[in-house]
Formats: structure tokens, C-alpha cells, sequence
């Protein structure tokens, strides 16, 4: 179809020399035809499994969040035979627990004009049209039926006067579709999502393999046929073996270091398989969070975030004049106050995308007008103001609303946000990329499939607000248990001994890494590397890239990748616990994978999303696509760890939606 | 500030364990408590000492992970989880005592790592509502009054840290068993199941070594979501009913 957006651009290959073309990549199971028939078409198509058989069907998930543990749950509840892995010590504590906004369905309970078409566009629109069209249509599909799943397991979303479900709208969206339970919607998910994997535990269809650590993939004879998982408290190497194998295994955004991600999220799971043979999709496509707690200082390990609702009422704004900076903000009168997204902005003021906040905090910070605290030579924050809130609505309702963000902001910073406006700036949330999969959510490699956030299907180069919980829900209830059957028809396959060279080769590369990492006896932390790494990739990879920046990043990060090996210290020994152990093999992929993120960024000359380019911008500062060069998916090949990367292409077709230059002004 | 940190050291959970004493300079105010234990992670593998093993993944004081007493209270000082104290509870020159969860029911699998696994073979017993994917009805086909649906919310924010049975001086787990049966009961669609609920999960805490409720109330005073005493009386009221019921 005909592009309509973006002056057309120049061919440029800036990453020329990093990798290396390959053929086009293609989705071949997504059925064409009208995009609202195209789902159950599919479930028509893919093939039963008969309920006698499915016992004899083993399946291998990895990763208990929403989308792992409802995949499981109902996995188990068909009958198949499931083993469910996770690091933690036990599944309720994956990190979709954290998650604070709400989950969107297009139910137009609200009768706001909302409705499938409307969510599918939105979500299409606001991933800057770098997603699939019809796998967001399958999300906005089965959104409504996940809200039913969740209520009937009793999870205690917010209710009306009239005991009827309630609903919000969030950033960037004009009609109310998220359900919440308070400022806690993922924990409450997540328990339902674990309770029904309980469930199915004491039933005898789910093994569960807590506090383990998948650290390899098999692929046998051209399938994924298991996982090489260590036992992380006996440090025991075990081999699992199945018929096929789900990765739920989450993102990746603590390649950064400092992220809202928690402390043990990671990309191994993914970055194994990415070795094995599964691409590697828009690596480079991390959606910044515009609302988190500032970084206070050096030892900090994490960032917080505050909820986006907080942008209902809150007011954002920073001086007008750099000397104002290190006044108590109370004492700058209105008009020496910049709301600079209300002027910039005016018609979604303070209600803009992630995106263009984060990046607009970015640029009055890089003028010299953030404040709080100077980290390394920069104030980095901006003020969240609910003085005008509170005169309008009275403290009373402001705390109503906002009331736990309010005290877990008091508790982590010492102050208080009802008296002193509140200080924030972006930190990184959530990654779009991930392992590629068809429309049946399957992998290049036969046999092993991804869901949730760990693959790269439904949000395009951004994430809309309540859509990942979303998008772990469909996966994981409504759309991996239909499409994995009609691979698993073809099952059982032929059994694969423990001795088969495939798995002798993957716990034997799981045994010398480890062997390594306890034999190096280096001068330098796991973490120091970890740090390093993260303060490579937000400088040079963060809110804004540029060409020179990310072949400087490159060659930064191939020359701590060769100290890495060389360098490391991790104490301890492998048959136990060992914390140091766990940490080294994660950081060692997640060096791996910031090299492909630069060399993704790299080649992607435009600026979508999450992905601004320095080099593609609008006369006055915003992103600026280019359709006619990059509405692709780039889908990376490992070629080896000293061969360049190959570039795999699927084209992004557009047939229900036309594409258009998002703007918000 | 400068402290003196006392940490229960333990290999694994069959070598005996001791209290080890470390010196730690120039820990600032604004870091949370884990983040001075990372500092103090990483003097001990700069002098060669293997780091101590402390549970943590979220620190943002959701996901449970974290729990540890400090000097002989439950997450510490404040009403919170360890990951949300902060150093700004201390003062310079203290010393500080660090121990993994207490309880029988939660042995130590190493330093202060402790293996709470039996709560989850609590949920197994009953801690849901059985209904398939696929099966659900149409949500607002059941309404939920508005204020049962706020305090089943209220009292499903438990996240399962273990605080509640690490306070306890009988080791009870009363209080995370009666956060669950009062979430699932307060709701129509745990009602079905409601008494075989009750008695399998109190079945299943007795046979975990948990120990019973005599009303002291120092779970909940401990407890990082305030979790009220009441959902104690519930869960009592709940089971005489299952008894009464033929359960």
C-alpha cells in the first residue's frame, strides 16, 4: 500500500560492516483474508489433540508470570504433561507481581465508543506501527474473554456502587478499558494466574521446578526436545526433556543495569536459544518509563517506578531558568515555572505517550534545568507537582487516589510529596524485542515457543500502558494452547536419550561456563561489569542513539566482553548456592545481547517508539519514521561468537489499518 | 554512617551456622537496606569472602522475596519490607543483628535463605478457585458489592514474605492462611469450595509444622500490608462452619 508518512529518506546503511543481509523472513501461519475471522480461522486449522494422547505429551515452560504460569495452568488443565521452571523460590514471585496500572479489554462496559477495532488501532497507533496487524488484532480479540478468566478465579478487580466492574483510561488512550485492582493489578493477576498453576500442581498434570535456572536449550535433530536447567541450591546440572518448550521468560531491560525490572530478570533463557538458532527480534526497541523515583546515587541497584495515573492529576514542570534549580521548589513563583508538556503539547498536555515524556524530560535535563540531586555532574529529575490537585480536590481525595504511591515516594526518597512537589525521571521499563515468533507464537526453531515479553510480537517499537499484562494473559490462557496443538499433533516424537550428542553437547557447554567462571579468579565483581555494561547501554543506547554513539558503544562493549572473561571474580563454588555464579552467566549473555541492540539501533535510521535516532527527527525535535525504508522487522541470526550477526527482514504489511505519523500536538 | 553488621552465616542446611561480625564505612542514608548489604557484598568479595546469600528480586516491595530479622524484628524497624527500609531508620555507630526467617517450618538453606516452599503446598491444598481456562462466565453476570470486593482487595495484598510467621512466637501461619480464605470467601465465586478450602489448608499447615494461633497479634503487627488480625477469626470462624457442615 501506498506510505504516507515521513519525507522520503535517502538508503543509508549505517550499520554496514556489523552485520551480514540474509533472506527475507516470513510469517507464514498467520491465515489472510478479513483480519476480524482471521484468528478463529486459525484455531480451525490447527490441529487437535485427542485427550488420550495428550498425557503422553511432555511440555517444557520456562518462566512462571503471567504468561507462564496461565500457559501452565492450562496446559495442565487440558491434560498434557507440564513441567513449569522458575528461578525464584516460588512462582507467585515472578516479576509481573509488579506491575501497578491495570490491563486493558475492550469489553465498553463504559459505552464510550470503545470496541476490539478501536483497542487493536490504538495499539497498533501507538506502537508506531512497527507491530503485526494481525497479532494485535488476536490481542484486542481475546482481551475481553482474559477479564472473564481473571473475575471467575476471584481476582478482586475495583468494583461500582452497583458491584459492577470499574474502568480507567491511561496515557495516550481516549476511552476507559482499564480494569485495576488499585495500584496493584499485576500482583492480583499474577496470584490468580498462580493459584490456578497451584491447582493444577496438586492436581498432578504441573511439575514444578522452582529456584531453577534454565542455562541451555536442546535441539535435537532440528527441534527443541528440552532444557540443561540447574538446581540452584544443590548446583546440580539437570537435563529435562520434552516434546516441545515455551519460553516465558520475560525481558531483558536489566541489560541496562538500572531498571524497573526486578533484580534477577534476565535473558538467558532467550539469549541460549538465541544461540541455538531462534532470531533475535527489534533487540533494540526499550520503552522508557516517563514516572520513576530519580537515581540518588552510586550504590543505587534499582530504579521505581510511580504509576502513569499519576499523570491524571500531577503536573509536571521544571524552572525556567537554570539558577532556580537548587531553590526549594515552593519558593519559584508560576511564571518562572516551564509545564513544558502543557506548552509543548497542548492538547494531551501532561497525558502524552511514554515516549514523547521520557524523551522531553531527557531534553530539559540535558539543558541544564533538572532538578534535585547532581549524579555525576547532571541533575537528573523533574518535578511532579500536586499543589494545583490539592487545591482542586482537597488532600483528601488526592490521597484517595494516590495515596500508596504517595508513601512508598516518602519511603524511598525521605520526603514528603504532599508538601514538596515530587521528583521523577525515566528510567527503563520494558523491552519490545525479543525472540521472534510466527502467528502461532513459534520460534525459527521447530518446537520451542515464546510468549509474553521475552518474544517481540504485539507492541511494535512501543508499549501502550496496561497492554503487557495484556498481552501475558492472551499468550498464556488463549492463544499458546491452541496454536502449540497443531505442533503437537505431530507428537509424541521419537524419544532422545540423555546420551543423544545434542544433549551432551548443551550440558557440557553448561558445565564449562560455569568451570570458567570459578576458575578465572580475576580482580573484578560480577556486578562492577554489570554496572559498566548499563552505563553503556543508557549513554549510548538509552532515550536518544546516534550512529557515533552506538559504534563507540560496540567497540566499548566488545573490549569489556574480552576483560569480562578474562577479569571476573566469583567466589564460591558450583555445587551450592552461589549467588556470584548465577549473576556472571546472566551478565555474559547480557553483553552479548548489548552488542546486538547497538548493532539493531544501528541499523535502524529512523525514529519510531521507544527507538529515537538522533539523525531522524522533525525540524522541531520529534521522531520522524521512515516507512518507506523500515517498516520491517529485524530478525537477527547468531552466526557465531566471532561472525557478524545475519539480518533477516519480515516486511510489515498494513491491510485493515493505514499507517500514519503519530502526533500528539 | 559507619555500622557493625552480625549476620547468620550457614553454608547449607545441614552445616551448623554462626553469627559472623563485619565493619561497614561510609553507608549513606538514602540507600535501601539491601543496597548496603550489596556494598557490603562486594567488600566481602574484594577481600576474597564469599558474599553473604540474601533473598531479594523486586525491591519495590511486591513480590515477597526479601525477609530477614533485624535485630529480632521482622523486616526491621518500620512496617515494611526490607527491600523499602532504608539506611535513614539507623544512626552511625550502630550494630546491627541479621538473621534468616525463624521458624521450624522454614529451614535455613543457606546464610539467609530460607525455604518457605511450605506455602505454597498451603495454596495447593484449596488457595483457588477451580474454573478452566475457557470456562469462564460473562464478568458481569456476578456482581460483587462494592465494599466486598475493596476488602477481599485489602486482604489479597498479602505477598507471602513469611514476616507474619517469622514474628510469631508459636510459628503460626494464621495469618497468610486467613488472608486467602477471607479473599476467596468474601467473593460468590469462591463459595462453592469454601469449607473444603478452610479444612484442607489448615490440614495442610499442621502437617507443614506450623504452629497454632493463640492470638498475640504479632504477625500482624509485623506484617509489611497490614494484614488485619481479624482475617484470624475468619479463618476459625470459617472452619467451626466446615466442621458444623460435615467437613
Amino acid at each position: 500500500m501506498k506510505v504516507t508518512t515521513g519525507p522520503s529518506s535517502e538508503s543509508f546503511d549505517d550499520a554496514a560492516g556489523y552485520y551480514t543481509p540474509g533472506e527475507p523472513l516470513v510469517d507464514t501461519k498467520a491465515p489472510t483474508g478479513p483480519i476480524s475471522e482471521r484468528w478463529s480461522t486459525r484455531q480451525f486449522e490447527a490441529r487437535l489433540v485427542n485427550p488420550a494422547n495428550r498425557r503422553k505429551l511432555d511440555v517444557i515452560i520456562v518462566g512462571t508470570g503471567l504468561a507462564g504460569a496461565s500457559a501452565a495452568a492450562t496446559m495442565g488443565e487440558a491434560g498434557y504433561n507440564v513441567k513449569s521452571f522458575c528461578y525464584q523460590d516460588s512462582p507467585r514471585r515472578a516479576h509481573s507481581i509488579a506491575a501497578q496500572g491495570g490491563i486493558n479489554a475492550a469489553k465498553n462496559y463504559k459505552e464510550d465508543g470503545d470496541s476490539v477495532h478501536r483497542l487493536f488501532y490504538d495499539t497498533v497507533k501507538g506502537g508506531d506501527y512497527r507491530s503485526r496487524e494481525s497479532n494485535v488484532y488476536r490481542l484486542a480479540e481475546v482481551s475481553a474473554s482474559i477479564i472473564d478468566q481473571c473475575v471467575a478465579q476471584g481476582v478482586p478487580f475495583a468494583r461500582e456502587y452497583g458491584g459492577l466492574l470499574d474502568n480507567r483510561s491511561f496515557g495516550g488512550v481516549q476511552v476507559s478499558r482499564t480494569f485495576y485492582a488499585r495500584g496493584q493489578t499485576g500482583q492480583q493477576l499474577l496470584i490468580g494466574a498462580y493459584q490456578a498453576l497451584e491447582r493444577q500442581i496438586a492436581a498432578g498434570t504441573v511439575s514444578m521446578y522452582s529456584r531453577h535456572e534454565m542455562l541451555e536449550l536442546i535441539v535435537a535433530d532440528g527441534k527443541a526436545r528440552g532444557i540443561i536447567a540447574r538446581d540452584m541450591v544443590t548446583g546440580e546440572i539437570e537435563t529435562h526433556l520434552a516434546d516441545v518448550v515455551v519460553l516465558a521468560s520475560g525481558g531483558y531491560g536489566n541489560v541496562f543495569y538500572l531498571s524497573t525490572n526486578a533484580m534477577g530478570s534476565n535473558v538467558t533463557a532467550a539469549w541460549r536459544a538465541h544461540r541455538k538458532g531462534a532470531y533475535m527480534a527489534n533487540p533494540c526497541y526499550t520503552q522508557i518509563h516517563p514516572t520513576c523515583i530519580p537515581v540518588s546515587g552510586s550504590h543505587q541497584s534499582k530504579l521505581t517506578l510511580m504509576s502513569e495515573s499519576l499523570r491524571n492529576d500531577g503536573r509536571i514542570w521544571v524552572p525556567k531558568n537554570q539558577a532556580d534549580c537548587e531553590k526549594d521548589p515552593r519558593e519559584i513563583p508560576e511564571e518562572d515555572r516551564d509545564y513544558y508538556l502543557e506548552r509543548i503539547y497542548p492538547s494531551f498536555g501532561n497525558l502524552v505517550p511514554r515516549d514523547i515524556a521520557s524523551r522531553a524530560a531527557k531534553n530539559v535535563c540535558d539543558e541544564g534545568r533538572g532538578v534535585g540531586p547532581e549524579v555525576e555532574g547532571v541533575r537528573r529529575g523533574v518535578y511532579l507537582d500536586f499543589a494545583e490537585a490539592t487545591e482542586r480536590l482537597g488532600k483528601d481525595a488526592v490521597a484517595a487516589k494516590y495515596g500508596n504511591l504517595f508513601d512508598m515516594y516518602a519511603r524511598i526518597t525521605g520526603e514528603d510529596p504532599y508538601s514538596v512537589p515530587m521528583r521523577i525521571y525515566p528510567a527503563v521499563h520494558y523491552v519490545m524485542g525479543g525472540l521472534w515468533v510466527d502467528y502461532d507464537l513459534q520460534s525459527t526453531i521447530p518446537g520451542l515457543f515464546v510468549t509474553g515479553e521475552a518474544n517481540f510480537s504485539d507492541h511494535g517499537a512501543n508499549r501502550l500502558g496496561a497492554s503487557a499484562l495484556m498481552q501475558g494473559l492472551a499468550d498464556g490462557y488463549f492463544v499458546l494452547p491452541h496454536t502449540i496443538r497443531d505442533y503437537l499433533a505431530d507428537g509424541p516424537f521419537e524419544p532422545i536419550a540423555e546420551d543423544h550428542p545434542a544433549v551432551v553437547e548443551a550440558r557440557e557447554s553448561v558445565r564449562s561456563r560455569i568451570d570458567h567462571f570459578l576458575s578465572v579468579n580475576g580482580t573484578r565483581s560480577v556486578d562492577s561489569y554489570h554496572r559498566e555494561l548499563g552505563n553503556i547501554m543508557w549513554e549510548y543506547c538509552g532515550m536518544e542513539r546516534s550512529e557515533d554513539g552506538l559504534k563507540k558503544a560496540i567497540d566499548l562493549i566488545r573490549t569489556l566482553k574480552d576483560d569480562f572473561y578474562r577479569n571476573v571474580k566469583v567466589l564460591g563454588a558450583a555445587e551450592t548456592m552461589n549467588q556470584s555464579l548465577e549473576k556472571a552467566g546472566r551478565v555474559a549473555d547480557f553483553i552479548e545481547l548489548g552488542e546486538l541492540m547497538c548493532i539493531d539501533a544501528l541499523n535502524r535510521r529512523e525514529s519510531c517508539g521507544g527507538h529515537f535516532r538522533a539523525e531522524s527527527q522533525t525540524e522541531d525535535g520529534e521522531a520522524l519514521r521512515h516507512d518507506d525504508q523500515y517498516a520491517y522487522v529485524a530478525a537477527w541470526e547468531w552466526a557465531g561468537a566471532d561472525a557478524a550477526p545475519i539480518l533477516h527482514k519480515e516486511d510489515l504489511v498494513y491491510t485493515a489499518i493505514e499507517m500514519k505519523q503519530r502526533s500528539y500536538k | 554512617m559507619n555500622l557493625t553488621l552480625k549476620i547468620w552465616r550457614q553454608p547449607d542446611a545441614v552445616t551448623a551456622g554462626a553469627i559472623h561480625t563485619y565493619q561497614l564505612a561510609d553507608v549513606s542514608p538514602d540507600m535501601s537496606f539491601l543496597e548496603m548489604l550489596d556494598v557490603l557484598n562486594e567488600q566481602l568479595n574484594e577481600q576474597g569472602e564469599e558474599p553473604v546469600a540474601f533473598e531479594h528480586d523486586c525491591r519495590e516491595g511486591i513480590c515477597g522475596s526479601c525477609g530477614l530479622m533485624i535485630n529480632g524484628e521482622a523486616h526491621g524497624p518500620e512496617v515494611t519490607t526490607t527491600c523499602q527500609l532504608h539506611m535513614r531508620s539507623f544512626s552511625d555507630g550502630d550494630t546491627i543483628t541479621i538473621e534468616p526467617w525463624r521458624s521450624d517450618a522454614f529451614p535455613v538453606v543457606k546464610d539467609l535463605v530460607v525455604d518457605r516452599s511450605a506455602f505454597d503446598r498451603i495454596i495447593q491444598q484449596g488457595g483457588y478457585v477451580s474454573v478452566n481456562t475457557g470456562a469462564a462466565p460473562e464478568a458481569h453476570s456476578v456482581p460483587v458489592p462494592k465494599d466486598d470486593a475493596d476488602r477481599a482487595f485489602n486482604v489479597a495484598t498479602c505477598i507471602g514474605c513469611g514476616a507474619c510467621v517469622a514474628a510469631c512466637p508459636n510459628g503460626s501461619a494464621s495469618l497468610f492462611m486467613g488472608a486467602k480464605i477471607t479473599h476467596l470467601g468474601l467473593l460468590p465465586q469462591g463459595q462453592p469450595e469454601r469449607d473444603s478450602r478452610v479444612v484442607n489448608m489448615v490440614a495442610q499447615h499442621d502437617a507443614e509444622g506450623f504452629g497454632g494461633c493463640t492470638n498475640i497479634g504479632a504477625c500482624t503487627a509485623s506484617c509489611p500490608k497490614e494484614i488485619p488480625l481479624d482475617v484470624i477469626s475468619q479463618l476459625n470462624k470459617d472452619l467451626r462452619t466446615a466442621i458444623r457442615h460435615g467437613h
